[in-house]
């Protein structure tokens, strides 16, 4: 099923999907920002801008979102036998901290808000990594009716990591790759989110059905 | 401004980059030999530089109110302030820093001082897990503060002067006279609070670093997060540097008080990638138990 056809079931019509207040209480609103993302963009200077992204490659704290069952490919990476610590990256048990946002595996609807929630709390650059198929294109859940089929249409995603499930080798794989796109410069996923707002919140309002957060909640 | 004082600031400002670096490397050597022990490779020991460049590259903050932005100041003025207050050099003019008669009093509230800031600052994030944190990481800094204390009322009562330079003074002279052979109880007190106060396994659940509750800085993120890492730097290293001076006979050259502080460096760190971590309740009693007892007989056998 596509996620397309997942619209009926919201409870808010087309019209009010980007109005803001629209799902919050009148009490709880001045407890959010409701700004919406502004792009901050690279500094000009390209030694500055080329160190940033270096050491932005170089240290990459984690925040691991084991949403379904790829993530237990993802203990083996801190273990001695693969040893990810090496590349300069670090799990953190906060989105605040972290840069790098790892969906482990499907991701339903209900643990789609708590993954646009813990995206939005991220401070920019922000990268993402998509591991496993059904993130990709929803893979063995491709017919689920509560199953998130493609991730990048709820949150821009840099890297994806193909396989049901991938090994840790390919984890690697992906790991290097963003650090290739962070290194060029190309893994602006923060700024592309602050420029689609509207369309990725009208996304992700189109399939979370009770939407009781504010528009914005960093 | 006159010269006298210009001076004073540079040689503050030279100590402060060379406690610095020292700070970063030594937390890189230590990650390097903590995964080393666990068979890995470890990150380069240049890692604790790239983490900070990387926290400050970040584009973005927002903050939680104005203690919010002020726990980090805080919390790097009490690292900073603390350093500054210990001679890290015996009888160099510029790495004896400022320390004066009667400073190990205010040392003793300086180590303390940072974390009261972070607290303030934490609570006014408001997550529930920066409350948990702070509550947990005040009442373990308590519990190992106390046989700290006694350790250093034992020197005091020893020594009879409240001077951290007289107490070096007082120790050297050869190995015989360091305080770990003079007063072995006091030292044995002091070095098993050390490991409560360097927050080092089986000391470190307030932190839990790689949990879901990583405590206090749970909020925090970009420039805060860079101010609290740098502070590390300073914060560890003074509180290495003031052991060596109270226990270890101080240093009279900068190799040798590298030497010292790498090897009480070790001590902490072979104990905890060799222990599992207490529970609070566990290690505040068993802080208020072991070392304060020794701590305390260590005290009555100065008094009496």
């Amino acid at each position: 099923m596509d996620d397309r056809k997942m619209k009926h079931r919201s409870p808010v019509p087309e019209e009010e999907l980007l109005s803001p207040d629209a799902f919050l209480a009148p009490e709880e609103r001045g407890l959010f920002c409701q700004d919406r993302p502004e792009p901050v963009e690279p500094s000009k200077v390209k030694i500055v801008r080329d160190f940033c992204n270096w050491a932005q490659a170089n240290s990459i704290f984690i925040l691991a979102f084991g949403t379904g069952c790829g993530a237990i490919e993802m203990r083996p990476l801190f273990t001695a036998r693969y040893d990810i610590s090496r590349y300069g990256m670090f799990p953190r048990p906060t989105p605040r901290m972290s840069s790098l946002f790892i969906i482990g595996g499907y991701a339903s609807v209900k643990t789609m808000k708590r993954i646009v929630r813990s995206y939005e709390q991220m401070q920019n650059p922000k990268f993402v990594m998509g591991l496993g198929s059904c993130t990709v294109n929803g893979g063995m859940y491709y017919d689920s009716y509560n199953t998130v089929k493609r991730l990048d249409h709820y949150i821009p995603v840099d890297a994806y990591v193909a396989g049901c499930m991938p090994r840790p080798e390919s984890l690697i794989a992906g790991f290097r790759r963003i650090k290739k796109l962070i290194m060029e410069g190309k893994a602006e996923g923060a700024n592309e989110y602050a420029k689609n707002f509207e369309w990725y919140k009208r996304n992700q309002r189109r399939i979370i059905k009770d939407w009781n957060m504010p528009e914005y909640n960093w | 401004m006159n010269r006298e004082l210009l001076v004073l600031i540079g040689k503050a400002i030279a100590s402060l980059f060379l406690i610095a670096n020292y700070g970063l490397i030594l937390s890189g050597v230590m990650y390097k030999i903590i995964a080393r022990v666990h068979g890995r490779f470890g990150p380069p020991v240049w890692q604790p530089y790239i983490n900070l460049f990387k926290l400050l590259s970040m584009r973005t903050a927002v903050s939680h109110g104005i203690m919010f932005y002020l726990g980090p100041i805080f919390r790097i003025t009490g690292g900073v302030g603390l350093y500054l207050l210990i001679p890290a050099v015996y009888g160099s003019s510029w790495l004896s820093n400022f320390s004066f008669s009667g400073d190990i009093i205010l040392v003793l509230y300086f180590i303390f001082f940072g974390m009261l800031g972070m607290a303030l600052g934490a609570a006014e994030s408001g997550h529930p897990y920066s409350a948990i944190g702070v509550m947990r990481g005040l009442a373990q800094n308590t519990a190992s503060e106390l046989p700290f204390v006694l350790a250093v009322l034992a020197l005091v009562a020893q020594y009879k002067t409240l001077s951290i330079t007289g107490i070096v003074a007082a120790q050297q002279g050869g190995f015989a006279n360091w305080t770990v052979f003079t007063n072995p109880l006091a030292t044995i007190a002091a070095m098993l609070a050390f490991i409560g106060m360097m927050h080092r396994s089986p000391f470190d659940v307030h932190l839990a670093p790689q949990e879901i509750p990583v405590g206090p800085p749970t909020e925090f993120h970009s420039s805060y997060l860079f101010m609290m890492s740098f502070n590390r730097a300073f914060f560890g290293s003074a509180k290495l540097v003031l052991f060596a001076n109270l226990f270890f006979g101080g240093a009279t050259s900068i190799p040798e008080l590298v030497a010292k502080t790498f090897l009480i460096m070790l001590w902490t760190v072979f104990v905890g990638v060799v222990f599992p971590r207490y529970r609070l309740e566990q290690s505040v009693r068993w802080l208020l138990k072991v070392p304060t007892l020794i701590g305390l007989l260590a005290l009555a056998l100065q008094m009496f």
